[in-house]
């Protein structure tokens, strides 16, 4: 178990330990085998919903995890990927034929309601694929590097920074819910119909809209891995146990942690995208801070420091929402708050915390490879 | 003779076999005709919907918790009780309704999804839900695509028509253009300030008003003023209101803002019973937060009051309070709310079917004539043909009815010239 003190050079750190192989093995099934296979397809595209918001907890799990920035407004990128993707499916929906029963034909329906009679200018470049596409990830991530450098530079961090997140989550909806003609308002962007000819809709797209988002999420996983093994991994969390002593090494802090926020917005907003083109339209509501605190919730549930306990927990405080409001539509936020409670008293580290605690002792012992030391569990960092 | 008497005798025999032959097939039919109420279910649903020889599952679909559940409450339970009344009367086709209650939690995805839940996988034959805008556009796809039918009970901005959803609620032109006439002849109005929440229904809303003030009562809009949804603070708007002094307030001001709203202006020092106010948002629901002495004397524009007096409201106010306790209020939603599982069970037994296609032929011309309101018209586009009242508010947070309509107003939810 005990292995000797040894130069940590790259061949001295696989990419991935054992163990983590057996991790991503067991969520991949599940998430490609087991799924799939149990599920009709009602219930699938809801669980493809739900991982749709793992990639939110995911970036969480990297910036607050393992750089100790709590972010409490990941919902203003989950909204930014989400509503490039659902302007791009409006225009499509928007032809002249679909809306000839309006004043003025060929521009999306809210548009029409609210006496606008031409495109605007922002609207237009989205009417290309390739555009929206690279928008889904840019424009999240201008926003987040304009946002982290200026806060960063000035060494705005900790509560401040979280407080300074929320309101820019309130400010981002305010502007969606106020600006209806441009936005949609509070009713969001609806009635989302084709991607480039293709009927999102159908049942036979939910299920390869499915796969394409988990396979995305496996991708996202293993580049935050990469991550998290890279010599910028260590600084993330040298930074978030030690400030100081980093910015005295010579690293440039703000750097670092500018990188650490942008990643997790763009992880948001690939999950706001997929989201958009499972669920079929884009609201306010995502943005706002309730969400934003509920995409933490999913993080601190799984466990923040590990990638897939991130995954496990937001399928879980999600299928226990969706089963609790089925069963008891009076009393289910009930049981979801005691949920939260019991998890945050009894698994600080949450569902990954069970897991190295009691499951890969025990594993590890039986499977008695000499390579598979134990798990160092970071300090917690707030 | 004796022959023919011998004759006969076998004859007489064969001829009662032989009528007791014949009634034998009509025997096997008698067993069928004491089904004749409840025709057999594989003629009734086509489209594999949940009916059962006994059974006919109907959706219900509102918020129960977040911020609407304190609106959204009343029309649940309207719906729950006309079911009620439905299914002690025999159900629907011979057929008690089960119900499938699922929380919208003031979310419009979480609408979305439910609405998909309960057209996948429970197969309803009917939805009675939504409320907000927000939640029908987000619905709304969903029943389209699934062929469902959706009961919506809210007033609404109009500027929509779906075959797959009944409008039990007014929209904008019903609501609006009789009460703006009925202000500017009894009570001389020509000045007009709106002031309304922040989204798509009040806007539409006082865009039909502006027109109506402008073209037709050659009045004018002094101002025009929006808050978003759930805001608090009016001191501004109501100091234009001093300076501007308008002759009628007209607002479309939704939920929690109302009470900052009329309390405000209490306040201000602006008395209602001086100075007019006009409302399309406020029911007997609304007053139950604001409280009745805040908002007494102000005009409120709706289809229906607790207040009616008809033969038809009193039963049901009295089942309503009778079911759900005597303190309730009955607002125009939670009437309109009523009115969908009933206007459902006469379309579907016209249809004698309860695939949604048949249902939705057979909707348009439907009469309902114990209706709380009083009598009730759908029209081919899937709105109902109602009247419209203006109420004066009381001080024990009721409405004196002022003003009624004399026929059913069209509804016309694409108004030319006003959009």
């Amino acid at each position: 178990m005990i292995r000797p003190a040894s130069p940590s050079t790259v061949h001295d750190n696989p990419f991935m330990k054992p163990m983590e192989w057996v991790s991503l093995a067991l969520l991949a099934a599940v998430i490609f085998l087991v799924l799939p296979l149990c599920l009709d397809a009602f219930r699938l595209n809801l669980a493809g919903k739900y991982l749709s918001y793992a990639f939110v907890a995911l970036g969480l799990v990297i910036c607050w995890g393992f750089g100790g920035i709590l972010s409490l407004g990941q919902g203003v990128f989950f909204g930014l990927g989400g509503y490039c993707m659902a302007m791009y499916l409006k225009l499509e929906a928007s032809s002249v034929e679909n809306t000839k029963i309006q004043s003025t034909p060929g521009i999306p329906d809210f548009m029409d309601w609210n006496q606008i009679t031409a495109l605007p200018w922002f609207w237009k470049p989205f009417a290309s694929l390739p555009f929206t596409l690279i928008a889904v990830i840019v424009v999240p991530a201008l926003f987040a590097f304009v946002v982290g450098t200026a806060m960063f530079r000035r060494r705005v961090g900790g509560t401040y920074f979280a407080i300074i997140t929320q309101a820019i989550a309130a400010i981002l909806t305010i502007l969606i819910v106020g600006q209806q003609g441009y936005t949609g308002g509070i009713n969001g962007i609806t009635d989302l119909r084709t991607l480039n000819g293709w009927d999102i809709r159908t049942d036979s797209a939910h299920n390869i809209l499915y796969f394409v988002n988990g396979a995305l999420l496996v991708a996202c996983i293993l580049f935050a891995q990469y991550v998290k093994r890279s010599k910028l991994g260590r600084i993330l969390v040298a930074m978030r146990d030690k400030e100081d002593r980093v910015r005295f090494s010579g690293y440039s802090v703000a750097g670092f942690k500018t990188f650490a926020f942008c990643l997790a917005a763009v992880f948001a907003a690939i999950g706001g995208a997929m989201f958009t083109l499972q669920v079929g339209f884009m609201s306010p509501s995502f943005v706002g801070i309730v969400p934003s605190i509920e995409m933490v919730i999913y993080a601190a549930v799984g466990g923040r420091l590990s990638l897939f306990g991130a995954v496990w927990g937001t399928l879980l405080v999600n299928w226990a929402k969706t089963t609790f409001s089925e069963s008891f539509p009076e009393l289910w936020l009930f049981g979801l708050g005691g949920l939260f409670i019991l998890v945050v008293l009894a698994f600080p580290n949450g569902l990954a915390g069970i897991y190295r605690t009691y499951v890969e002792p025990r594993l590890t012992r039986r499977a008695k490879a000499p390579e598979s030391a134990p798990t160092a569990l970071p300090h917690a960092a707030e | 003779m004796a022959e023919d008497q011998g004759n006969g005798l076998p004859s007489a025999l064969r001829r009662r076999l032989l009528m007791g032959l014949a009634g034998l097939p009509a025997m096997a039919l008698m067993p069928r005709t004491s089904f004749a109420a409840a025709p057999a279910t594989a003629a009734v649903n086509t489209t594999g919907l949940a009916v059962t020889d006994t059974e006919v599952t109907v959706g219900v679909l509102h918020s129960l918790t977040g911020t609407m559940a304190i609106s959204e409450t009343g029309a649940q339970q309207a719906e729950k009780l006309a079911i009620s009344q439905i299914n002690d009367a025999g159900g629907v086709l011979g057929r008690k309704i089960k119900i499938v209650q699922e929380d919208g939690a003031s979310d419009w995805p979480t609408f979305a999804e439910k609405a998909k839940k309960l057209l996948v996988n429970d197969h309803c034959a009917a939805v009675m839900g939504c409320w907000t805008s927000a939640s029908r556009k987000a619905v709304l796809p969903v029943f389209e695509q699934y062929n469902g039918l959706l009961y919506y009970p809210t007033f609404y901005e109009g500027l929509e028509q779906s075959k797959n959803v009944f409008y039990t609620g007014q929209e904008a032109t019903q609501q609006i253009l009789a009460s703006l006439d009925w202000i500017h002849k009894e009570k001389g109005a020509k000045t007009f300030f709106f002031i309304g929440s922040d989204y798509i229904w009040p806007r539409t809303s006082n865009k039909i008003a502006r027109k109506h003030v402008e073209n037709v009562l050659k009045g004018t809009v002094v101002g025009e003023e929006y808050f978003p949804l759930g805001h608090t603070q009016f001191n501004s708007v109501i100091n234009k209101l001093k300076l501007k002094k308008p002759d009628v307030i007209f607002t479309d001001v939704v939920g929690g803002s109302n009470v900052a709203f009329y309390k405000q202006l209490k306040a201000a020092g602006i008395d209602l019973s001086k100075q007019l106010l006009l409302t399309i948002s406020v029911t007997e629901d609304e007053i139950d937060g604001i409280g009745g002495d805040n908002i007494a004397g102000a005009y409120s524009c709706m289809k229906y009051f607790q207040s009616l007096k008809n033969p038809n409201n009193e039963k049901f106010v009295a089942a309503f309070h009778k079911m759900w306790g005597d303190k309730t209020v009955i607002g125009d939603v939670t009437q309109a709310a009523y009115l969908g599982p009933f206007l459902w069970k006469m379309a579907v037994e016209k249809a004698g079917s309860f695939d949604v296609d048949k249902v939705v032929a057979a909707s348009p011309g439907l009469e309902f004539k114990e209706a709380p309101e009083g009598y009730v018209r759908i029209d081919p586009n899937h709105h109902l043909w109602s009247k419209t009242r203006v109420a004066k508010a009381l001080p024990n947070g009721q409405f004196e009815v002022v003003y009624e309509s004399p026929e059913l107003i069209k509804p016309d939810p694409f108004p030319k010239g006003y959009q």
